[in-house]
């Protein structure tokens, strides 16, 4: 073997034990994307005049296992289960489909967590810790099947409910912005 | 649709060969039905039953009973609660002619559980959340509005309702109509301009309360009771002033004598109901004020004893282990002074329930030939599976017998009042406990049933659901849900998940039993034409001899069915029959709120028996009138 290629090997074992690190760290301080404003969410698909470019806010719980399934943990303590049972919802809608009231993308997602939403959505606001919020943002995603199969959790360990985020089918999501309070709490 | 007719003296060989019937045409779907005799659960006995008993039979106590004006001021018709009309124009001769008279689009896609209320030519309609009320014209054809109320609840309330934003309807006193509103609101309009008179708060969504209930007016009381059992409230029954709205007197369901309106008069009649603030001491620490008991369902009132009975919703939260103790006054029986509130005698129907069996349904008034004398008393078609025949004097079980196929318990203990647990149905943290019957809705739910004097039975829309649970620790955030159970349900023994039971209330058991493939939570009326009406979950409403079971006509809605029907004659003379159709309800969440069938404990546990009704039934909101040509 050569240097060149020992290099070589060496490298690439050092990028994936990053990436695994990633996957699998547990962070003693939390510094999630806290800093970029959930104010700037917008909640309509209609811009008027020229487009402006929008700074996609990245959570980056998505890539690290241990946080979605911490997210899991809170999406029960915090009492979502009891609306949104395991994903197909109840009181609230199904977070399991490819129709997002209120949007899909995490930032939208933290919003309607922390804002609450008029049809029945509680406000979290001043109730979960910024980073729990976002943890619960990562599993939410997981239900649909929008995290990597590597992060999304497998398996729980209670009575099965329905298919494991590892194992959701990946939904294209649909915006459905439907205001009716009749039709959607 | 192939229906066939079985009664007990057709012997096994019958009852065989109608299972096996039933195992061919199980999933035949379309809404058939079968009726076949049925045996109660324990009862060995082959006892011959005639279609019709000839003997002596149950009657309605005249004070409780209705005027026969053609009218339904009140969803349960007469203080009885017997949802009974004489009007015999429409009957088993001529009700295959039916057809419908008129049609209105209530503009609300939810479960449209009310029944429609008729009063001076008037018929008052009360959607699901946002509550709009309709009066329609009869006087005119195709029934025009006369006036919209619309109470705009908060929005919010909507996050509140365990099991769709439902309303059970509207009550008609004093030329006021009385509604409840989603976000805990009773409010009195003029019946005649649609004007509102007054409007009381009585509870708050911030604490998990909603209304759902019809309100029942006695004499110058509204009595309204809570929902909220998956919210951990602090459930109530309270009396507003007719003419003013002002706060009567309100009996907790939970907490000290004081609260509970517990005093002097108090006599229960089972010992296991005696005892100084039960409500606080059959609970542990301070779990009686988050503890559930609402008074969501049906209240009945009996004019010559002036009492009222109402029964009290399950404890919270669901997981049992959480709340060690009978857990008083939980799913308890009260018979209470309507003018003071005042408990006379208590019974405690489920003590510390495993399996969410509220004790809100209704209770039936009758007068009933029992042991060589006539007892008054009241039935109750319990959740837990038993039909309660009780004195309604003194709270004594004379008789606690199944009406569908029950493994959670084992039966009620008549000396003690005590039902008795099976072991191995309990939850168990952590651990998944399979095919409990009943499921958590119980053998039947808050759909009301029908009784009709002239045969003597009692007509019971239920389910046939079985569960499997795993309970896990619920954590207790105001305002938020307070369950602490998984939950997946199925159809019960038979593979059938709905029936409507004919109960002869004189003999303890059932006349016969039509095996409905879906839940049957509509509410049934009976009349003096000697038919039963009810509709299904997949839209198809329905008119049976009320001696046999047999049906005589159908007829296929827009939406599934889990209304209250009504009856009533019109300023022309004609009887009509009228009903909501629009599916939703815990039942039919899947479809009224878009639930995803993947997820088996969607709807706490109710999606993974229903996931052929999207199929089956779309979500609507319409009123149907029927009529002869």
């Amino acid at each position: 073997m050569t240097a060149r290629t020992l290099r070589g090997v060496l490298a690439l074992a050092a990028a994936a034990a990053a990436l695994a690190c990633q996957r699998e760290t547990r962070r003693f301080r939390e510094s999630p994307p806290a800093a970029t404003s959930e104010t700037a969410v917008a909640m309509s698909e209609l811009v008027p005049g020229p487009k402006t470019r929008d700074l996609p806010i990245r959570n980056p719980y998505e890539r690290n296992a241990y946080a979605v399934s911490e997210g899991e943990r809170l999406f029960n303590a915090y009492n979502c289960s009891g609306c949104h049972s395991h994903g197909g919802g109840g009181i609230g809608p199904a977070l399991m489909d490819d129709q997002w009231i209120y949007g899909s993308d995490p930032e939208n997602i933290f919003s309607t967590i922390v804002e609450g939403r008029p049809n029945g959505m509680p406000t979290f606001r001043g109730k979960i810790p910024n980073y729990q919020v976002w943890q619960i943002v990562a599993y939410v995603r997981s239900l649909s099947g929008l995290l990597p199969k590597d992060i999304a959790p497998a398996r729980d360990d209670h009575m099965v409910a329905g298919p494991e985020p590892q194992r959701t089918e990946a939904l294209r999501p649909k915006h459905a912005f439907t205001p009716s309070a009749a039709d959607h709490p | 649709m192939s229906q066939s007719v079985r009664f007990w003296w057709s012997g096994r060989a019958g009852v065989a060969a109608l299972l096996l019937v039933a195992g061919i045409s199980g999933c035949s779907g379309g809404g058939g039905a079968r009726a076949e005799q049925r045996r109660p659960v324990g009862d060995t006995a082959v006892t011959a039953a005639p279609p019709a008993p000839s003997g002596p039979r149950a009657t309605i106590p005249a004070e409780a009973s209705a005027p026969e004006d053609g009218q339904w001021t009140r969803p349960a018709r007469d203080y009885a609660s017997t949802r009974y009309s004489a009007l015999d124009q429409i009957n088993a001769g001529n009700v295959a002619e039916l057809r419908v008279a008129a049609t209105f689009s209530t503009g609300v896609l939810r479960g449209q559980e009310a029944a429609p209320i008729v009063v001076n030519n008037t018929m008052y309609v009360i959607t699901p959340f946002p509550n709009f009320v309709y009066a329609l014209d009869l006087t005119q054809p195709g029934l025009p509005v006369k006036w919209t109320y619309k109470p705009k609840p908060m929005a919010a309330a909507q996050g509140v309702a365990c099991c769709d934003v439902v309303n059970r309807g509207v009550v008609y006193a004093d030329g006021k109509i009385i509604l409840n509103t989603l976000d805990n609101h009773t409010i009195a309009v003029d019946a005649v301009t649609g004007h509102e008179l007054w409007r009381t708060r009585v509870g708050d969504i911030n604490l998990g309360e909603s209304l759902t209930m019809a309100p029942l007016v006695v004499k110058d009381k509204v009595l309204v009771g809570n929902s909220g059992g998956e919210f951990g409230v602090r459930g109530w029954l309270t009396a507003l002033d007719l003419n003013t709205g002002k706060l009567a007197w309100r009996a907790w369901g939970t907490g000290p004598d004081k609260d509970v309106l517990i005093g002097p008069r108090f006599h229960p009649f089972y010992a296991k109901d005696r005892g100084t603030d039960l409500g606080v001491s059959s609970w542990p620490g301070d779990m009686w004020k988050i503890g559930g008991a609402g008074a969501w369902g049906w209240i009945s009132y009996d004019p010559a004893l002036n009492l009222v009975y109402y029964g009290t919703s399950n404890p919270g939260p669901w997981n049992p282990a959480q709340r060690p103790g009978d857990n008083k006054w939980s799913i308890t029986l009260f018979a209470r002074d309507p003018e003071t509130g005042e408990a006379v005698w208590a019974y405690q129907i489920t003590p510390h329930d495993l399996h969410d069996y509220d004790g809100i349904n209704e209770s039936i008034l009758l007068d009933v030939p029992w042991h060589g004398q006539t007892r008054h008393v009241l039935l109750r078609p319990e959740r837990n599976g038993y039909l309660y025949m009780i004195d309604r004097g003194t709270g004594e079980v004379l008789y606690a017998n199944p009406f569908g196929y029950i493994n959670s318990t084992t039966g009620v203990d008549l000396r003690t009042g005590r039902l008795q647990y099976a072991a191995d149905k309990e939850p168990e943290l952590g651990k998944v406990v399979r095919d409990i019957c009943p499921a958590a809705p119980g053998v039947k739910d808050w759909q009301p049933s029908s009784f009709s004097p002239r045969t003597g039975y009692l007509y019971i829309p239920h389910q046939n659901l079985c569960m499997d649970v795993e309970s896990v620790e619920a954590s207790y955030v105001a305002g938020t849900p307070f369950v602490g159970m998984n939950v997946k349900m199925k159809a019960g023994p038979g593979g059938h998940r709905g029936e409507l039971t004919a109960w002869d209330p004189v003999a303890g058991k059932p006349a016969w039993v039509i095996k409905e493939d879906l839940p049957v939570w509509s509410g049934t009326v009976a009349t003096g034409g000697d038919l039963v009406f009810y509709g299904t979950m997949d839209g198809w409403f329905k008119a049976i001899d009320a001696r046999s079971g047999r049906e005589l006509w159908r007829f296929k809605t827009g939406s599934g069915i889990i209304g209250q029907p009504v009856t009533y004659r019109g300023p022309d003379g004609k009887q009509y029959v009228a009903v909501l159709s629009g599916v939703g309800g815990w039942s039919g969440g899947i479809v009224a709120g878009d639930l995803d069938a993947r997820d088996s404990s969607a709807a706490l546990g109710f999606v993974n028996a229903m996931k052929d009704l999207r199929a089956r039934s779309t979500k609507g909101g319409t009123l149907y009138v029927f009529a002869l040509p």
